[in-house]
């Protein structure tokens, strides 16, 4: 454990991390986390090597891209957000214009040699931008602000929200209202706001596209289509049940293993770690994640200025979100979006993003503690 | 203030993750059962092997219900890289139909790809032999094996063995169905039927795991079926045939019983039919035909076949008179042609109408004179008739061990009340005594009571299952015998009275089977019969003079041999055959002839 006592008898391991802007009980969370997910994706990917090959190229550069950001000054992501921000609102609208079709939906940018997705790139731009822009102002911020910071938090979501990325979008709106919270909004209109969205449900509702009013319905009742839609839930909550207490054991799963559980090495693998680990093994899994959050939120709350500590406490809470939506989804309690495990499911590029968000953290984080020796 | 937004922040924290363990706390704790129930839902698949049918032996070893392999092919769609290009080069080596690859296209859509599709059912030995050879040129192709049931005498024992068939709904409502899932056949009529249990055997099962598709990816538990028993039955196969030879193109019925035993040796009903054809499910057409033949080829007439008996009750009757003392030994009763009885102005006559003048018992049995049974049977009483014959079996059930029995019918005063609604007329008791009026008997009760007859009363029940072998421990089990209350009279010597005069019968220069009996190597008592027509429609009522004119009257005759040791009695009765002498007689004697030449001695006991 992280004291500040520890100072005096630092060894020479945490002495280089520290030289290096690494935060050790992060990196050690993140480690420890990562460690289990690749074991997951190993019993959900049916012991596929090649999997687990390629993610972990995929880990390595996230750590590598972590290590990177950790070595940047906070008081430089503070000059680039703008700039950053500017980027990925041209990108998105260019991904509207010309992006590729993926999944039903666009999301890719394809320069020939890499495939981008730019809301990725917002996932960072977004609280930054906001943070950015609270950064050299009084908090708690006048409501004229707050309105701006809105707009600002609009904008992205908006245009995520039209390839159609719900998930995405959702998030980016949540990592700009964390900010928005952090500056200081007033508890009142926090609670003006959570009833304004109650009542704008039915709008929302009017706008979305059938496949995702498809989601929606089918999370109220998967039943209704247990076939269709409503298998993935179905079938997801059979294997998170069935897991009990102690879990099917490692490569066990036979929800995951006789191929009932679709998506299972991306979307759903949350439901493979529940049903061989068991209840047990959730607690153990969600308390790597609360630390991770916790841990995100001390350095918020003890970084030096408004800019890292306002991005410190989103990006903490962002991936917060991240997991609640996973795991509410897969255990049903939330509808179907497109949500991955963070740090855990297959894939590469939210990770990449996550990691590339620690790194900031670390940033905030170190640089703070070298300012003040 | 930015460090209280903190402190919320991370009590939000908690809130939420707490709500996701709450909710996973619901799902893998509290409804943990239900989950791991539905979990074994998806994956648990129960398949059943059926065990194979026990096999029917005749006495000396004779396979008559065996389960032969039948073959069909099947093709696994993901393992043959061109299904058009592998029927047609399949079609060039076998016999492949239009409408067989039609029926297979179609069920094609339908099956998950690694399923076997039927192709071709019932392949020729030729067409395996073949495939068998080119097998590598074929992946995916395989056969199929299935055994199923073959009777291979095909019709000749039909009506003992009876036949097995698929299982219909009702039969399954009348079954523990599990042991007949995997689509077995069960047994529909015959030994196949009253012995299902034995030859079925226990259902075997697997519990197997399957993926999302079905695929059985691998066998979590198995029960082995255990097999079906086999039968060893009373019946000679051989002696079966020569006396389905002997019937000829007649239809009826015959019935050969060991006295000693009441082991059945055979037991004919003809027309027969081939059971074989029920085995994969008849055609409607065929069916059709068996239904609609006039002589009902599916009906049991040895069981279920209810016959006026006719003279070949005089026997009996005689051996009731004696017993009674109502008729003595040497007694002359004068027959001029008819009897008439008291204050009634009805003539009964005699089938002979010069009268047979002074007759005695035994010249009453040999040239079966009707005026001194019509006597006697007047001088008994129908009372006495009906508790002397009751003793022989008539009119109940033999209890024999397979389906379609009937009792046939031995009249009473009680009876006739009870179901006719009216009184008993003295008339009736008179042509009771030749086994005409009312009285019904099988031909298996006919065969059953002369053996007791033979016997001097010693009755054994009829029955058809010799032993019985458990294929699993390698034992057999042999039947018992069961002994019935014997018929005892007051003098023993009277049954050979009688049976002395079967014997003139047969060997007596004016016996009515005398045709048959100037070669006989051995002595045979017999009575030869001839009912008057009631067809096999048993509650037709007696009407003499209209059916007489309709149809020719049935021919019968019962017997046993040899005299002093019997071996083997047989009833035989010939529909519309005319005379017992000339047509029923005669069959009996081949029967007799083969059994007591080559057989008897060589049983295996």
């Amino acid at each position: 454990m992280y004291t500040d006592n520890l100072d005096s008898q630092k060894s020479g391991g945490l002495r280089f991390l520290q030289s290096m802007h690494i935060d050790p009980p992060l990196l050690l969370a993140l480690l420890l986390l990562t460690t289990c997910g690749l074991g997951i994706l190993y019993s959900a990917g049916n012991q596929n090597i090649d999997l687990i090959i390629r993610q972990s190229t995929r880990l390595a550069l996230a750590f590598g891209v972590m290590i990177l950001m950790a070595q940047i000054p906070p008081q430089n992501f503070k000059l680039w957000a703008p700039w950053i921000f500017l980027l990925g609102i041209i990108l998105l609208a260019l991904v509207l214009i010309l992006g590729d079709v993926g999944k039903g939906a666009q999301r890719w940018l394809d320069f020939g040699f890499v495939r981008f997705q730019p809301s990725e790139m917002m996932k960072l731009a977004a609280p930054m931008m906001v943070a950015w822009y609270f950064a050299d102002k009084a908090l708690p911020p006048s409501f004229k602000h707050i309105i701006v910071a809105i707009i600002l938090v609009i904008i992205p979501t908006m245009l995520i929200a039209k390839q159609p990325d719900l998930g995405t979008s959702l998030l980016i709106a949540a990592a700009g209202c964390f900010v928005i919270y952090f500056a200081g909004l007033k508890w009142k209109l926090i609670a003006g706001f959570a009833v304004l969205m109650g009542a704008l449900t039915p709008l929302v509702w009017h706008f979305m596209h059938a496949y995702q009013k498809q989601r929606v319905l089918t999370f109220i009742n998967p039943e209704s289509d247990p076939l269709g839609a409503g298998y993935h839930i179905i079938q997801s909550k059979i294997a998170i049940g069935s897991g009990g207490l102690y879990g099917k054991g490692w490569l066990n799963g036979t929800q995951s293993h006789l191929d009932f559980l679709p998506e299972r090495s991306t979307d759903f693998i949350f439901a493979v770690f529940s049903e061989e680990f068991g209840f047990m093994g959730v607690i153990l899994l969600l308390s790597i994640y609360f630390f991770i959050v916790i841990r995100g939120l001390v350095i918020a709350a003890s970084a030096q200025d408004s800019f890292g500590r306002l991005l410190a406490g989103s990006l903490s809470l962002t991936f917060l979100v991240y997991l609640f939506v996973n795991v509410g989804m897969v255990s049903g309690l939330l509808p179907v979006v497109g949500v991955p495990l963070p740090l855990v499911s297959y894939g590469g590029t939210s990770m990449v993003t996550l990691m590339a968000g620690f790194g900031m953290l670390m940033s905030i984080n170190s640089h703070r503690r070298l300012l003040r020796k | 203030m930015f460090k209280v937004r903190a402190i919320v922040a991370s009590f939000v924290s908690i809130v939420l993750i707490s709500m996701l363990l709450i909710r996973l706390f619901q799902l893998q704790i509290i409804e943990h059962a239900h989950f791991d129930t539905l979990s074994d839902n998806n994956r648990v698949r129960l398949m059943s092997s059926p065990p194979n049918r026990g096999l029917i032996y005749d006495r000396q070893g004779m396979v008559l219900a065996e389960n032969r392999p039948t073959f069909s092919l099947d093709i696994t769609p993901e393992e043959v890289d061109d299904i058009d290009l592998t029927l047609e080069a399949l079609g060039k080596i076998i016999s492949i139909r239009e409408t067989d690859i039609k029926r297979f296209k179609k069920a094609l859509k339908r099956h998950k790809p690694f399923r076997g599709v039927s192709l071709r059912t019932n392949l020729s030995e030729n067409e395996v032999a073949v495939l068998a050879v080119n097998r590598q040129r074929f992946p995916g192709v395989d056969f199929k094996t299935k055994l199923t049931r073959y009777y291979p005498l095909g019709s000749s024992a039909v009506h003992v063995l009876g036949y097995v068939s698929r299982i219909n709904e009702k039969e399954l409502q009348n079954v523990d169905s599990s042991q007949y899932s995997g689509s077995s056949p069960i047994g529909k009529v015959g030994i196949e039927r009253y012995y299902e249990k034995e030859l079925h055997g226990k259902v075997g099962f697997k519990k197997v795991e399957v993926n999302v598709q079905g695929r059985v990816l691998r066998v979590l538990e198995e029960t082995k079926p255990v097999p079906g028993k086999d039968l060893i039955l009373s019946i000679d196969a051989r002696l079966q045939a020569i006396a389905e030879e002997a019937m000829g193109d007649h239809s009826g019925a015959l019935v050969v019983i060991e006295p000693d035993t009441g082991e059945v040796l055979a037991m004919v009903s003809m027309p027969v039919y081939d059971p074989n054809l029920f085995v994969h499910g008849i055609s409607r057409k065929a069916y059709r035909a068996l239904q609609q033949s006039g002589e009902r080829p599916q009906f049991n007439r040895a069981l279920s076949g209810q016959y006026p008996p006719g003279s070949i009750m005089k026997p009996f009757i005689g051996l009731g008179g004696l017993d009674s003392g109502l008729v003595g030994k040497h007694e002359e009763v004068f027959c001029e042609g008819y009897f008439m009885l008291p204050n009634e102005e009805r003539r009964y006559r005699d089938w002979k109408k010069t009268g047979h003048l002074d007759t005695t018992m035994k010249k009453a049995l040999a040239e079966s004179c009707d005026v001194y049974f019509y006597q006697l049977a007047y001088r008994m009483g129908i009372d006495r008739i009906f508790g002397f014959l009751d003793r022989f079996g008539f009119g109940k059930k033999m209890s024999i061990d397979t389906t379609g029995e009937r009792s046939g019918l031995l009249p009473s005063r009680e009876w006739k009340k009870k179901v006719k609604k009216t009184i008993w007329y003295p008339g009736e008791t008179v042509i009771t005594g030749i086994g005409q009026g009312y009285m019904l008997a099988t031909p298996l009760q006919m065969a059953s009571a002369t053996a007791t007859l033979s016997l001097h009363g010693v009755r054994q029940q009829p029955h058809l299952l010799r032993a019985i072998r458990d294929n699993q421990s390698g034992e057999t089990q042999a039947v018992k015998t069961l002994e019935q209350k014997p018929v005892v009279i007051k003098s023993k010597r009277q049954w050979k009275q009688i049976i002395n005069g079967m014997k003139e019968v047969v060997h007596g220069v004016t016996g009515t089977a005398r045709s048959i009996g100037y070669d006989l190597t051995y002595k045979m008592a017999g009575k030869t019969g001839t009912a008057q027509v009631f067809g096999i429609a048993q509650d037709a009522e007696y009407d003499e003079e209209n059916l007489a004119k309709k149809l020719r009257d049935h021919a019968l005759f019962t017997a046993f041999a040899p005299i002093k040791k019997p071996k083997i009695a047989v009833s035989v009765i010939v529909e519309n055959g005319g005379s017992g002498g000339r047509v029923a007689a005669p069959i009996v004697k081949k029967v007799i002839d083969y059994y007591i030449h080559s057989n008897y001695g060589k049983n295996v006991h």
